[in-house]
């Protein structure tokens, strides 16, 4: 079994600051493990702007950020990067079960730093009646389909949840050619940023929904309509405010959970609600020399702060590698 | 062309069933299914629950199918390589009186043949149900009950099948069926002509007994809406728990799977159409309030998927008959709860009437009674998954993160014949867990299209007109 | 006439009360700092936005590059660039920064790459 001073899963943002900050605070035997086959995780299918405002001072698009760090991770002998490498067990001793195509090896970290992102809230998780027809997608699959592989998943789109991803994606169906036919928000306020509301939503006129949910998805084998209702002050729906809007696609923008499962699988004490661990410093767990970092430790608003508590994390975890000899 | 001895008509648990038996025969056999691939219609809402006859009456053609199909599925889940799991059950009583009642729900049980009952109290459940409510006074508890993949089951039953000659149509709607020496049976696919047809319809099976002029039932749908729980909170129960029945339900269950996750429901409302396979919120608030009576610790947070099936009803009993006024012609129809228990031992009955009604069975020289068992990573040891990726190094090329499905699964899972993404769903699970394919399902589409040779805008979630893209650009 | 619009140099998001005439500003209240001014000024006379998109790649190690406008571009040639790029293909590696269109639209602007492609 190899043994390495410090692993890092997870090849984003998070995992590729934490990387390079540890090899600056001293830590030269460092594996990240990517599941992907390339680093740079979700910012590789974020190619609208709005990055690296606090962190360069400059407007970048998701795959510029990511580029600064891969060229910095390349450059970095002490770094040693697996592809498609993919962690499916893990124990409170750091020791870990990594897949690759052709290989399965059993790896222990002196100290590890899980920086695995988050997921999409589903369908499911919203608790959305109706159908369950084709043509829901959570907004950043259908964001990597538009993005990554150039797919466009539907003409006709109703956007569920004013995230920002979800903001975003409006924009990107309607410069690809599509209708997006209104963002529906269940809160009286917007959840994303304004910037996004008037250069996503008032240039295309796109309507948004406030106080408004989608009470039923309708439709046999692909979505023909959602039923949009108003809600009062305790999001109960308000009778006779039901409309419907016919759409062959729903995009969920309904938040984002943090990976956590395999710390969980480990025995760290996770927050069942907010599916992040228990902790009372930023990026640490209930086990020692164990540090979680990025949007699998807290939600964050924009990559800067992700990078900034990432680069923390490294920090963290180079100090604990020298105090446990 | 397309000359048979015998047509089955309808792809599910019990088209598979009555196919793989019959497959032991001389026999040129058809089994046509109108959906894009098996297992897509009642089958594929299925709870999965291999019971052992505890809730049938004496008499019913129900309790007698279902206690010997629970006998039988385990000897031929072994032969085509299903996972069968005797977990147990326990039905639950939450009062004193109720104790009564479990006796009597005993006594019922074991006249129709259920082995090893047994009424268990407080101390025993502590120990083997630990998360079960302290209101649970007492539960009638049945060992054989057991749990498998309703839909491995059926692929596997028709891969076997087809392993012993018998041919697979699918996308192929039966539209009319002329009766008189042989049965000509047009399809929107091609026309076949065979001696005897097996009505397996399901839902439809009302509408198939027309085409022949039989008009002495009718199907309606009930339908049940389940949750599936995240694998996480497998070990939440450690039996299928059921309430003491009503009259007119199981009641709502807590379910434990084959793929691990946990599952509550059904509901039972009488479905106007056929085609309503819609959840409510009313639905979701019942069967979580129900359940909780049982498992307290069952919670809303945990859901990661929920869909609604629709169980066939023809009146009190099922309907297992040749129709003598249309000979050759078997239907098999109403076949609600305990149907995918009762399967093999309904296919052995229809042989059974096929052999009284003038067809010559002559067993094959040489059946194909095994079936390699697929290989699914979620369900091996570690050592076993690390021998599999060095003989095939795309084992260990994951594509679905939630379920820890391969490249290879993927693969095999087209090869075997699925067509969509629903097929590999069903099939590997890849996009069944707590991500919902959020990760995965644009890498499955390019599998998929790779494998088929076919454009992404024409791959479906489960059949024409459910594409997923519109548009690609090139 | 007057105009509300929110201020978005910032995530700060100023409430923005624009007097306009003739399409021209004439002046802005509810601004916290300067930006607010140039911000109205440049939404009401000469609203401009960066246009971010993808062009396919033929045999290289991605399906999609990544590339958007070096500058922002006036708001409503956003669809006449997407029809263009519609239109675009890259066969050749290319590096992050790298100018695929020059003089995009017959603008002062570049269409880059946002993305090393191999």
């Amino acid at each position: 079994m190899r043994e390495y001073e410090l692993v890092i899963v997870g090849g984003g943002p998070a995992g590729m600051a934490a990387a390079l900050s540890a090899r600056e605070h001293g830590i030269n035997d460092i594996l990240l493990l990517e599941r992907d086959r390339c680093l740079g995780g979700i910012l590789n299918q974020c190619i609208h702007p709005g990055f690296g405002i606090t962190y360069y001072k400059e407007i970048l698009t998701g795959p510029e950020y990511a580029e600064r760090f891969i060229k910095g991770i390349h450059a970095a002998p002490e770094i040693d990067v697996r592809l498609q490498a993919f962690v499916v067990d893990l124990n409170k001793e750091k020791i870990m079960t990594v897949l690759r195509p052709g290989s399965m090896e059993r790896i222990k970290a002196k100290a590890l730093i899980m920086a695995t992102g988050c997921r999409e809230r589903t369908r499911e998780m919203a608790h959305i009646a109706g159908t369950r027809p084709s043509g829901i997608y959570p907004a950043g699959l259908a964001q990597k389909m538009i993005n990554m592989e150039g797919w466009l998943p539907g003409n006709e789109v109703v956007v569920v949840g004013s995230g920002d991803i979800g903001l975003i994606m409006a924009r990107r169906f309607s410069l690809e050619g599509a209708m997006v036919k209104g963002v529906v928000e269940i809160k009286p306020t917007c959840s994303g940023l304004i910037r996004n509301v008037v250069q996503c939503l008032e240039d295309f006129n796109i309507p948004l929904y406030l106080g408004h949910k989608i009470a039923r998805i309708c439709g046999h084998d692909r979505v023909e309509r959602v039923t949009v209702v108003r809600v009062n002050d305790d999001l109960n729906e308000i009778p006779g405010s039901a409309f419907d809007i016919t759409c062959d696609t729903v995009l969920l923008s309904a938040g984002l959970i943090p990976e956590n499962e395999l710390i969980e699988m480990a025995g760290v004490k996770i927050d069942k609600n907010t599916n992040t661990p228990i902790s009372d410093e930023v990026n640490t767990t209930s086990i020692p020399g164990l540090f979680v970092c990025g949007n699998a430790f807290k939600v964050y608003d924009v990559v800067d702060w992700v990078t900034k508590d990432s680069e923390e994390a490294g920090i963290q975890a180079a100090l604990y590698i020298k105090r446990n000899p | 062309m397309n000359e048979y001895d015998l047509i089955i008509i309808g792809g599910g648990v019990i088209g598979a069933s009555i196919a793989r038996e019959l497959s032991r025969y001389k026999l040129r056999i058809a089994l046509v299914e109108k959906e894009a691939e098996l297992a897509f219609g009642v089958s594929k809402s299925n709870s999965g629950i291999i019971h052992p006859g505890t809730q049938n009456k004496p008499g019913s053609l129900k309790g007698r199918l279902c206690v010997e199909g629970n006998r039988l599925t385990r000897i031929i889940a072994k032969e085509v390589g299903v996972d069968f799991q005797a977990v147990g059950e326990l039905i639950c009583a939450f009062s004193d009186d109720d104790i009564q009642n479990l006796f009597a729900l005993k006594k019922q049980a074991e006249d129709i043949g259920v082995p090893r009952l047994e009424i268990v109290y407080k101390p025993w459940l502590k120990i083997n149900e630990p998360n079960l409510s302290s209101e649970v006074v007492a539960a009638l508890y049945a060992p054989t009950a057991g749990i498998i993949s309703p839909y491995r089951w059926v692929y596997d039953l028709a891969e076997n099948a087809a392993r012993n000659g018998v041919d697979v149509f699918t996308n192929t709607k039966v539209t009319a069926i002329e009766s008189g020496k042989v049965f000509t049976v047009h399809t929107t696919n091609a026309t076949f002509e065979s001696r005897y047809i097996i009505n397996a319809a399901g839902l439809y099976a009302d509408d198939i007994a027309r085409m022949v002029g039989i008009d002495d039932f009718t199907i309606t749908a009930r339908k049940g809406e389940e949750f599936l729980l995240d694998k996480k909170r497998e070990y939440i129960a450690n039996h299928l728990l059921f309430p003491l029945p009503t009259k007119t339900s199981k009641g709502i269950l807590v379910i434990k799977t084959s793929d691990g996750n946990p599952m509550v429901g059904p509901t039972a409302e009488v479905c106007e159409s056929k085609e309503d396979l819609s959840t409510s919120d009313e639905g979701l608030a019942k069967v979580f309030a129900s359940v909780r009576r049982m498992i307290p610790a069952i919670s809303e947070r945990d859901i990661i998927a929920y869909f609604a099936g629709l169980r066939p009803v023809a009146g009190e009993d099922f309907i297992v008959r040749h129709e003598d006024r249309v000979p050759g012609c078997i239907t098999v129809a109403g076949i609600q709860s305990p149907g995918l228990t009762a399967a093999p031992a309904i296919a052995v009955m229809v042989v059974d009437l096929l052999k009284k009604n003038g067809l010559d069975l002559k067993k094959k020289f040489f059946f194909h009674r095994h079936r390699q068992k697929t290989d699914h990573l979620f369900a091996i040891p570690f050592n076993r998954t690390k021998q599999l990726i060095q003989k095939d190094p795309e084992y260990g090329d994951i594509v679905c993160r939630c379920e820890m499905v391969s490249v290879r699964e993927i693969k095999d899972a087209i090869a075997r014949g699925a067509r969509t993404l629903d097929g590999i769903k069903f099939r590997t699970r890849a996009q069944a867990g707590r991500c919902h394919g959020g990760f995965c399902t644009a890498r499955i589409m390019k599998i998929l299209a790779e494998e088929l040779n076919v454009p992404i805008a024409n791959i479906t979630k489960r059949g024409m007109g459910s594409e997923m893209v519109v548009k690609e650009r090139t | 006439m007057n105009t509300r619009m929110i201020c978005t140099e910032c995530p700060k998001g100023c409430a923005l009360s624009v007097t306009v005439h003739d399409g021209r500003v004439i002046s802005v209240r509810g601004n916290e700092c300067n930006r607010g001014v140039h911000f109205a000024h440049q939404e009401i006379e000469n609203p401009k936005r960066l246009l971010t998109s993808t062009v396919c790649a033929e045999g290289l190690s991605v399906r999609m590059v990544p590339v958007r406008t070096d500058r922002p571009i006036p708001k409503d040639k956003l669809q006449e660039g997407m029809a263009l790029i519609h239109t675009l293909r890259i066969k050749d590696p290319v590096n992050i920064g790298e100018v695929i269109v020059t003089r995009f639209l017959d603008l002062d602007v570049n269409l880059i790459s946002t993305r090393s492609v191999k």
